[in-house]
């Protein structure tokens, strides 16, 4: 690592990388990973943006060739600047940013709280307050139009583009998990400043993660779904699924469409029906034989929960959210329920509930209580001796810290799964696995191997930990992660660090654990090959 | 000179509430945001704030009865704010240079409080100022005074000498962060200084307070005390202008923010204020927020789908 970044760092006219993260730089893990790479491999030097930030690229920012194109963009910036802190822009989160922007007392006690920073060996640029400082003094000096005597108490930082080139980069070197607003004692969110970032460049200037705007968002209001699965698609799919899980369990799994009046529609993240089938299976095999009145909804985005707007763009956000309970009430359901995802659950029942007026204020639930009420109320027949191997439950941000529901899924865990063991810390405290704010599903330019060495590697020594005292690959382990998020950088960072080869820790979802103590099910639901 | 005290004391005591009722007032008229709560939020239901839980856990939840736990709040509120709980938990080399200062400052404002009660009392009520209970409280006020004074310009000279030497602080420090710190020090180290270099017999604090209660032009205060007193005024008239005033901000972060978890369907006033904010129209100029030329509402923004160019 090179020195400490100062602030003014931002705005080098250098092509150098501000940080360069080697080996050594990181925390040790225990023994038995091995990384696939040495250490983060920078992004190819043609596709490096020319002021880049560290070793991973997440966007692909204009590449101006004169003076006046720069200008230009840095113009641009700051007009979405001033839009952030107006009430007609940005009345969704105005009050929490100015409280963030204005009094943060940049004491640092937020710094120890973030896995990210932690994990880069204390790196500058990661500080949680690093980026919003960055922010504060722009608005201070723009938006405020401060003179010296802002200067003088609040700092300056000298606007240009290379400032704003790495600070867009920046403000995707953070899970949005908000643990460091956990910890703060004034209140303030250092991550909702990150989240806010992400909004102008998306809002203003069109800059946006491809994964998450282009293949994202845009594709979901196109075909349906972030997968490009449209309804046709996703029929088929399920359908395929419905028939391998009654072959697998010996049970007549049929998933119901577009059922008018139906108690409650089940809305999945459709990257499961394509990456971890049996997980949209086993919700099957569980609501059936509990007798539950269900459906799915075949509309556009009924079928896929995600709403990647909520780490990024307000406007995407809300059409997404709203096409979400128009699903519903069209079919004139009960309630929504959420499958295992935790955006997706914050989402809906969280940010959008202040959006989701008039008809389309249908009750919106987590698949959770549903689970621990259909277990606990001795719905099914369950054996937990067939979950008889060690498993830890990560808790999905999203799902715990942002929203509360922390019991449910132990209830459940602890009735079947007889070796259950907590991670430390857990629940509202728990670390984000990494992949949080979209990073699972952003992928190239050094970004993936960034996540596994940076953001995922205080997860990955939570895992170990977990299961330090039957670390013995001849012992099967289970790795609860109810979100498919965090299933995802999960997988990748297992793989990354060959913890299956040297742990035999397998992942999965909490409905998979579920209907594998299932009597009524043929035995060896769980698989116990890598995936 | 006194005259010249009174009305710096009364002029910052004026700007203090001033700026502070302003701040809380434009922070209470932003726009109500959407949701973004943080666990725990103490005032759930007792059986779920000790995991950090909310209401989520329930089965059908709307359907239950919300169950406010005030009690939950002020256990929270009570120790975050007199000790700095919060400071100490995630922060424990920091807070024992805050805690002093902060505690010393609380002191300090219970000095002032009970200077006045005393001094009222003495005005309202004939013979109350030569009695028991006022020599009582004099007594009380001199020892929570000078204990307030000690305790904040410790924590201020600790405070500026964790700014100035730990490097994680020095990143982002400012020269202001370092001129408030001085400040503090400078002033309450006056006005400690000009109080125990007081000549014997003439006025103290409980005097001084009197003549500025009623207006006393005879009173003759010592110069180093009249310095440390205006010094003092200036700071607290300083504070509300400056980041320092984050005890204001932190009512909003904390309820407005932090513990919203109010769900829109047992507040109809807040439904209708949200459909209020629909009708603003937003200027971001991103292609696939608004066309150029175009200025449509949010209302007209959420119902257009840019994948397919249509309006509902």
């Amino acid at each position: 690592m090179k020195g400490r970044a100062r602030l003014s760092d931002m705005s080098r006219r250098s092509r150098e990388p501000l940080l360069h993260l080697e080996k050594g730089d990181l925390p040790p893990l225990p023994p038995g990973t091995s990384p696939a790479a040495a250490r983060p491999a920078p992004p190819p030097r043609s596709l490096a943006a020319e002021f880049a930030l560290d070793d991973a690229r997440v966007l692909s920012l204009p590449n101006p060739a004169t003076p006046e194109e720069e200008q230009a963009l840095v113009e641009q910036f700051l007009s979405g600047l001033e839009k952030l802190f107006s009430r007609e822009n940005n009345w969704t989160f105005l009050q929490p940013l100015l409280l963030t922007v204005e009094h943060c007392a940049r004491c640092q006690t937020c710094s120890d709280s973030c896995h990210i920073f932690e994990a880069s060996g204390g790196a500058e640029l990661y500080r949680p307050t690093y980026r919003s400082e960055i922010l504060r003094r722009l608005y201070f000096q723009h938006v405020k139009d401060g003179g010296l005597v802002s200067a003088w108490q609040h700092g300056t930082v000298e606007l240009n583009w290379p400032l704003v080139a790495r600070l867009a980069e920046l403000a995707y070197r953070c899970n949005l998990c908000r643990r460091c607003a956990q910890a703060c004692p004034l209140g303030v969110d250092n991550g909702l400043v990150a989240h806010e970032i992400r909004k102008l460049f998306s809002q203003e200037m069109g800059i946006a993660p491809k994964e998450l705007h282009a293949s994202g968002s845009m594709l979901q209001l196109k075909t349906g779904s972030t997968t490009g699965m449209n309804a046709a698609a996703v029929k088929d799919n399920v359908q395929f699924i419905d028939e391998e899980m009654s072959e697998k369990t010996g049970l007549t799994v049929e998933t119901p469409w577009d059922v008018e009046g139906a108690d409650i529609l089940l809305i999945h993240n459709a990257g499961e029906i394509l990456a971890w089938p049996e997980n949209p299976g086993a919700f099957g095999v569980i609501l059936n034989a509990a007798g539950i009145s269900w459906t799915m909804s075949s509309d556009l985005a009924g079928y896929d929960s995600v709403n990647y707007g909520v780490w990024y763009d307000d406007a995407q956000f809300a059409r997404v959210a709203v096409r979400h309970a128009e699903a519903a009430r069209k079919l004139g359901v009960k309630k929504i329920v959420v499958g295992e995802c935790g955006h997706a659950h914050k989402s809906l029942l969280v940010v959008a509930d202040r959006l989701l007026t008039g008809d389309l204020a249908i009750p919106r639930e987590s698949f959770l209580t549903i689970l621990r009420d259909i277990v606990l109320g001795g719905l099914l027949d369950l054996d937990p001796s067939r979950n008889n191997f060690p498993v830890t439950l990560h808790d999905p941000c999203n799902v715990v810290r942002l929203m509360g529901i922390v019991e449910p899924q132990r209830e459940v865990v602890r009735r079947i799964c007889p070796q259950f063991r907590e991670m430390h810390p857990h629940g509202v405290d728990n670390y984000c696995c990494g992949g949080g704010s979209g990073f699972a599903i952003i992928n190239g330019n050094g970004f993936q191997d960034w996540r596994a060495e940076v953001s995922g590697r205080k997860k990955l020594q939570q895992v170990l930990d977990a299961f330090a005292d039957c670390a013995d690959p001849s012992i099967p382990k289970y790795l609860c992660a109810p979100c498919s998020n965090c299933k995802g950088q999960l997988r990748d960072l297992l793989a990354y660090h060959r913890v299956w080869d040297s742990y035999r820790i397998q992942y999965g979802g909490l409905v998979e654990l579920v209907v594998n103590a299932m009597t009524a099910v043929r035995p060896g639901f769980i698989e116990w090959e890598w995936r | 000179m006194i005259v010249v005290v009174y009305s710096v004391v009364s002029a910052a005591a004026l700007v203090f509430v001033a700026a502070g009722v302003a701040k809380a007032v434009s922070f209470a008229r932003t726009p109500l945001h959407l949701r973004w709560e943080l666990y725990p939020v103490p005032h759930e239901a007792p059986e779920r704030v000790e995991h950090g839980g909310s209401y989520f856990e329930q089965a059908e939840w709307w359907r239950q009865p919300r169950r406010s736990n005030l009690w939950g709040d002020v256990r929270f509120m009570v120790p975050e704010i007199l000790f700095l709980h919060g400071l100490r938990t995630f922060n424990r080399s920091l807070w024992f240079r805050s805690f002093p200062f902060h505690f010393g400052l609380y002191l300090l404002a219970g000095t002032l409080a009970l200077l006045f009660v005393t001094a009222v009392a003495g005005r309202l009520v004939p013979g109350v100022a030569a009695g028991t209970a006022a020599e009582i409280l004099r007594r009380l006020a001199a020892a929570s005074g000078i204990t307030g004074l000690v305790l904040a310009i410790f924590g201020a000279i600790g405070l500026l000498h964790r700014r100035l030497t730990d490097p994680a602080l020095r990143v982002s420090t400012t020269p202001g962060d370092i001129t408030n710190l001085l400040f503090f020090i400078f002033a309450l180290g006056l006005l400690g200084l000009g109080y125990a270099k007081r000549p014997a017999g003439g006025p103290g604090a409980s005097s001084l307070v009197a003549g500025l209660i009623s207006w006393d032009l005879k009173m003759e205060a010592p110069p180093l005390l009249a310095a440390g007193i205006v010094a003092t005024a200036l700071l607290v008239a300083y504070i509300p202008l400056t980041h320092m005033a984050h005890f204001i901000a932190k009512y909003f972060t904390y309820h407005s923010v932090r513990w919203d978890d109010e769900p829109l369907v047992h507040n109809a006033k807040r439904a209708a204020e949200l459909a209020g904010y629909l009708s603003f129209r937003p200027t971001w100029a991103a292609g696939h927020i608004r066309k150029p030329g175009e200025t449509p509402t949010w209302g007209e923004v959420v119902a257009t789908n840019p994948a397919q160019e249509t309006r509902r």
